[in-house]
Formats: C-alpha cells, structure tokens, sequence
C-alpha cells in the first residue's frame, strides 16, 4: 500500500478511534464511578442493583437513553434544537486527536506545533450548543440556563487561557509534546506556576459546569437548565460532551501542568527514551501513567461536586472578572520578570513554599467553630 | 433610554425547589426580580372545615397532615388547646407532659433536619442533604417505634398520651442523644464556614427585628432577626418551665443568621431531650391520661392557644357551642403562611437564585400554609 497514504491517513484514523474508544469508555466509567463515589462520600450507596457493584449500569443507562421516547416540543426551533446536543459534542471529539496520550509517534494521534492552540479554539466552540439548545427550546427556564452558560463560559475562557501563558513563556512551545518533554527535563510545570495551575483548575471546573459552577443547569433553580425539554439521546448527548470536556480538561491540566506521560521530577528511570525504546509496552507504560493521572482529577471533579455550594451568578462574574483575569495577568508579568532576569530556578521555589503553606493551612488543627448565635435565655 | 425587558416566569407550582406545590409568579428583569408573587392553595385540603364535622379525638390524625414534617408539634397545639377548652390542662400526667416534649424536641430535630437538607441542596451543596437523612432517619426510626408511623405521627390524644413508651426507648433516645451534637458539628462543617455558602446566604433577605414582627414573623426567622420569642418560655406550656435550654438568637436578620439559630436550635433541642431522659425515669409508667370523660364535649366558648412549632407559632382558635362534640369553628393559625408573607419584600431586588435560598430560609411546609 502507498505509504503517504498509511501515514496519512489510515494510522491516524486508527489511533484516533481506539483513542475515542478507550475516551468513551473513560467516559462511561465514570459516569459509574461518579455515582459510586459520591454514594460513599454521602453516606449512601449508590447503584448497586444492575450487575456486580453495579457495574453494569455502565450498559443500562445507554439502552435507557436509546430507547427512551424522544420528545421534540412543538415550539421549538427544530434546526436548532437538533443541533444543540451536536455541537458540544464535535469539538470534545476531535480534541482527542491532539492531545499526546504517550510517547510520540505511536501514542499522539497528530502532532501539531500549535497544538494548544487549536484546542483552545476548539473547546470554545462548545459553547455554541448550548445556547442553540437552550434558546431553541422556547422555555423560559432552557433560555435562562443557555444565556447563564454563555456568559459563564465566555468569561471563563478568558482565565482559562491566559493561565496557559505562563506555562508557553516557560516552555517557549506551543506543541503540547514539546511541553510535556520540558517538564520532564525540568519539573512538572504546576511548581513554577502554580498560580496558573490554580487558574486553570478553577477555570476548567467552570467551563465545564461542573459544581459549584454548575449554574448553567442548575437544578434547584433552573429546573435543569438548558437541557429541561432535552430527552432520550439528545439528553445523552449533552450529558456525552460534558463528560467528554471533561476528560479533555483533565487531560489539558495533566499535559500542561502536571507532565503528561512522564513522571517528571521522580524519573523512576521513565524516561521517554527508555519508554520509546521498549516499543508498544513502554507506550503503554506512558499511556497508563497519563490517563491515571487524568483519573485523579476527574475524581477531583466528583469530590468538588460532593462538597461545595453553587455560586449565584453575579458571584460568579465577580470571581471571573474581577479576581482570575487580575490574578492571571498578574502571573503572566511575574513570569515574564522572572525569565528576563534569568531566575525560573527560583519560580520552583515559590511554588514549593506556597504548596507547603498551603498544606499547613489544610491540615492544621480547627479550632472548633466559633459560636456565632447570641444565646439568650 | 433603555428598553427593560421583563420576563415574566412561573416559578412552580412544580418546581424542584419550592418545597411541594408553591407558585411564584416572577417578574424579572434578566435574573434581577422585580417582583415575586406567591400564589398558594394548591394543596387546599378544607382541614378547617372538616374539623366542624368531626368529633375533637377524629381531628388529630388531620392535623398531622398539616405540616406532615412535623406532626407531632401539630398535634400538640390541637390537643393542649382541646385540654384548654375543657380545662383540665393541669391534670396532665407529668409522664404524659415530658413524653410530649421529648416527642415534640424530636419533631423539631427531624424538622430542621429536613430544612438543612433541602435548604443546602436549593443552594447547591448536595451532600448534607444526605447527612441529614441519614439523623433523620433514626429520628424516625424512634417515632416508628413509639407509635408505629413515621411521618403523620397521631402521638397525642386529648388528656394524654395514647400509649406508654415502648420498652429501650428511653435507651436508644439517649444514644441518638449523644451522637447527635457530633453531627450537627459534622453538618457545620461543610457550612457554617464555607465561602460559598456565605457569599449565598449573608445579606441575602434581610429582615429587621421591626419589619419581621410588621409581618407577624415567628419561630427561627423571628429570631434570627434578633428578637428574642420563643413561645416555649414567653408563654410556657408542658413542663418546658423547668428545663434549661437557651434560645438562640441572630444579629442581622439574613438567611445566614436564620441557618445559625436554627442549628443551634437543634443542640438546644438535643439539651432538652436529655434533660428529660432522667425526668421520665423518675415518673410512674402508664400514668399516662388524665381522668376527663370519655365523650369531649368543652363548654361554651371561644380559646386561642399556641405553641412553638419548628417554624414559629402555631396557633389554634376553637369556638365550642358546648353542645355538639365538635367544634363550631376551628381555624389554625400556621407559622408558614405567616412567614410566607414576607417572602416578596425580601425577595425585591435579589436574583433568581436567592428566590430559591429565600424560600428555603422560610422554611414553608405548603400543607401547612394551604391547610
């Protein structure tokens, strides 16, 4: 066979496939391990009924979805209604394509050296889906839940990508390998911008609408927001590209900040020489140090969503515009001073210090909490 | 200049957070509301008029389907405004009278329970909604046990009490009792100093001690707005003279105060119950009824009487012909619908998202408000 046309093209749409089934898996994994551990963090159990643990509720939930009636209301704006659920669900795909999973070439679906950027401008793209469902849908509380998630998301993208700024100064890159690659060299970036990385993780949990952000569909409020006249598959689709962001998120955060496929500073002689070298085995090493990483922060997710309240919208535009911009430009002139004076040894310092700060403040003893009640008797 | 877009939106009365079948209708500009009008009776159930066809004993199983969270305090005010009419109030049972406070400290355990869960869960924080289950359950689990039902409780009768207290019940109160505290610390901590949940709650709602008692604004909101009124010790009933318990009291008035007076009030009603654990050891058991005729007939007469139920007063007004064994005219006087009142001058002017706090720091039962 022509060999432009297996480089081309038959490699790329075979790695892209079993990348957007192992996502896709991910995807329904942890739609069960979701559930299971909030049961646990809430006292409660969780599904444990379909199956072993459950399990199987992985299968159920999607035979539910499909064979569900599919309500179209009659009001709606047909074209886009139908478009709503699609669209979050496009750009989410395609971004599986350029993220590194392991050692390049085997493990990277595509390697492009504006690698972030197009991913940036793909993931904003999502957006769009969400205000056609919720405008198209002709009910007041949809409309409300798409303007809620438009706004949120437009401001959002704002912080989300000025964190990564900092982490291009120091890297000089914008191809997501040659990132990666650095912070294997050096430290995983998250030390010496730990102030992006804290952006980024706020930010991504936003654009994602994931608690205590979850305006957008917000239960107790909007009913359930953009999706309400959503059912069957069209629901599963919404649902699909949100867990898919998601995991796309999760894989941005873990490849910007937290060294990809390597293990950075501790090595354990896993270097992407020594993976490469061991062929398919030391890709798959690679691939399962990645995606646990990445499963570490979508259960950051769950345990957000098991502990916090949800903003009110202003409180939210606040946070945005008036905190994370400052603070993420902020950090981008810092930066920039640290590189002109030729000090980034000194950025891991301040990261390692306010890590140990941080932790001090976390794990110090309470005081038990202060009564705040006049008590008259 | 600028065109003002109002929209105007139903919110319930099938909403997830409006607490059963509330209609407010909301006019708001984008998610500002300008105006918030509750519409109420969709749970209407005549329980006034049924009263007058009915004898007094027949009215208790209605009355714990007023505020069905908390039907033990229901029945309470019913009974003691019956003892009231006829009065024998003072013949009581000393076992009866602690076994109706230990029950009613209980009610109101499992009522604010019920509140924290869903109030927590309006503005987003799902898990103490389970922790709260999770005690409210072994409140329950103790009413099941004393009387068989969990929920419409039907736990008092007129002079008495129906039944005495199963055998290890004082037991496994005394161990929910000191579990307890632990849990409301439990519950705290995922609130009381969150940053969220202040942002949610402090300022939002204010009402001033002057505007609440305008509204005739009572129980835990009353308090929260400073005022110091609990009809529990302003005009005592049972054997609530002699327990110690304090009566916690807010500051500014906002929803966030309102939540800290009644967690507290929770400990409070914690203390209570284990005051009374040794009292009702010390009382004879199956002294339970007082010696009143078996057909309730109370003389001529009008009387109010209320008591303190977990959302304020809970007032009960019998006109008796004297003749008939039930009541001419029986209207009740429920904390909720009072405090609904106020629900759209502390919604002006705040977003769509308090509406929902709002209503939740109300703390409405719509059976109670519908009646």
């Amino acid at each position: 066979m022509n060999k432009a046309l297996m480089t081309y093209l038959v490699w790329p749409v075979a790695k892209f496939l079993i990348a957007f089934i192992i996502v896709q898996v991910i995807v329904a994994a942890m739609n069960w391990i979701e559930r299971r551990l909030l049961g646990l963090m809430q006292a409660r159990l969780g599904p444990n009924r379909v199956g072993p643990k459950g399990l199987l509720q992985i299968i159920a939930d999607p035979i539910k979805f499909i064979l569900k009636e599919d309500i179209v209301p009659s009001s709606a704006e047909k074209v886009a209604y139908y478009l709503g659920p699609m669209l979050p669900l496009l750009p989410a795909f395609v971004v599986f394509c350029l993220i590194p999973y392991g050692p390049p070439p085997t493990f990277t679906v595509t390697r492009v050296n504006v690698g972030l950027l197009l991913i940036l401008a793909l993931t904003s793209t999502a957006v769009y889906g969400i205000i056609l469902g919720g405008w198209a849908s002709n009910n007041k509380y949809s409309l409300m839940g798409g303007l809620r998630s438009a706004a949120q998301m437009v401001s959002y993208e704002v912080p989300f990508g000025l964190s990564i700024v900092g982490v291009l100064m120091i890297t000089g890159s914008l191809d997501l390998v040659t990132i990666v690659r650095y912070q294997e060299i050096n430290a995983w970036n998250f030390l010496p911008q730990i102030v992006a990385c804290f952006i980024f993780l706020v930010s991504m949990n936003a654009e994602n609408n994931r608690t205590p952000f979850d305006l957008p569909e917000a239960e107790s409020e909007l009913v359930a927001g953009y999706h309400t006249e959503y059912s069957a598959m069209k629901f599963a689709f919404f649902m699909l590209g949100e867990y898919s962001m998601m995991i796309v998120n999760s894989s941005l955060i873990v490849t910007l900040f937290f060294g990809g496929w390597t293990l950075g500073m501790f090595g354990f002689g896993l270097t992407t020489e020594v993976l490469k070298g061991m062929g398919l085995l030391g890709g798959l090493i690679g691939a399962t140090i990645f995606f646990v990483k990445v499963m570490l922060f979508l259960l950051m997710y769950v345990w957000f969503r098991a502990t916090f309240p949800r903003f009110r919208f202003d409180q939210l535009m606040d946070l945005g515009w008036k905190f994370m911009i400052p603070l993420a430009l902020a950090n981008i002139f810092v930066t920039g001073i640290f590189i002109l004076l030729g000090q980034e040894r000194l950025m891991y310092w301040i990261g390692i210090v306010t890590i140990a700060l941080a932790a001090f403040y976390l794990f110090k003893p309470k005081r038990a909490a202060a009564q705040k009640v006049v008590h008259a008797s | 200049m600028f065109d003002v877009h109002e929209m105007e939106v139903n919110f319930g009365p099938q909403h997830p957070s409006t607490h059963g079948v509330l209609r407010v209708l909301l006019k708001v500009d984008g998610e500002r509301i300008i105006d918030a009008k509750p519409v109420i009776g969709y749970l209407h159930r005549g329980t006034e008029k049924l009263f007058e066809h009915m004898a007094y004993p027949q009215c208790i199983p209605h009355t714990d389907r007023m505020d069905y969270v908390a039907s033990a305090t229901n029945n309470l005010g019913f009974v003691e405004t019956v003892e009231k009419m006829m009065g024998v109030t003072k013949m009581i049972p000393r076992r009866a009278q602690l076994m109706r406070v230990m029950l009613s400290e209980l009610q109101r355990i499992s009522s604010h329970l019920l509140w924290l869960a869903t109030h927590a869960i309006d503005i987003g924080a799902m898990t103490p909604f389970f922790y709260c289950f999770r005690e409210r359950e072994q409140v329950l689990d103790l009413f099941e046990a004393y009387c068989g039902a969990r929920l419409t409780l039907n736990c008092m009768r007129i002079g008495g009490m129906p039944e005495d207290l199963p055998y290890g019940w004082l037991d496994d109160v005394e161990e929910f009792c000191a579990k307890f505290d632990a849990a409301v610390d439990e519950y705290e901590s995922l609130l009381t100093n969150n940053r969220i949940w202040k942002r949610r709650t402090v300022g939002i709602g204010v009402l001033s001690p002057e505007e609440a008692i305008d509204w005739g604004i009572t129980g835990p909101p009353l308090r929260g707005s400073g005022v110091e009124w609990d009809l529990r010790r302003a005009q005592p009933y049972e054997c609530y003279p002699e327990l110690e318990f304090d009566i916690p009291v807010g500051k500014n008035g906002d929803t966030y105060d309102r939540y800290l007076v009644r967690m507290a009030e929770m400990r409070q009603s914690n203390r209570i119950l284990k005051q009374c654990i040794p009292l009702i050891k010390q009382t004879p058991e199956g002294d339970l009824k007082a010696k009143i005729s078996k057909v309730i007939r109370p003389p001529e007469g009008e009387v109010y009487h209320s008591i303190e139920s977990p959302k304020g007063e809970l007032g009960y007004y019998i006109v008796s012909d004297g003749k008939t064994q039930n009541a001419y005219r029986c209207h009740v006087r429920p904390p909720s619908f009072v405090n609904l009142q106020a629900l759209p001058a502390m919604a002006q002017g705040h977003l769509v998202s308090d509406l929902v706090a709002l209503i939740g720091t109300i703390d409405i039962v719509l059976g109670e408000v519908d009646r």
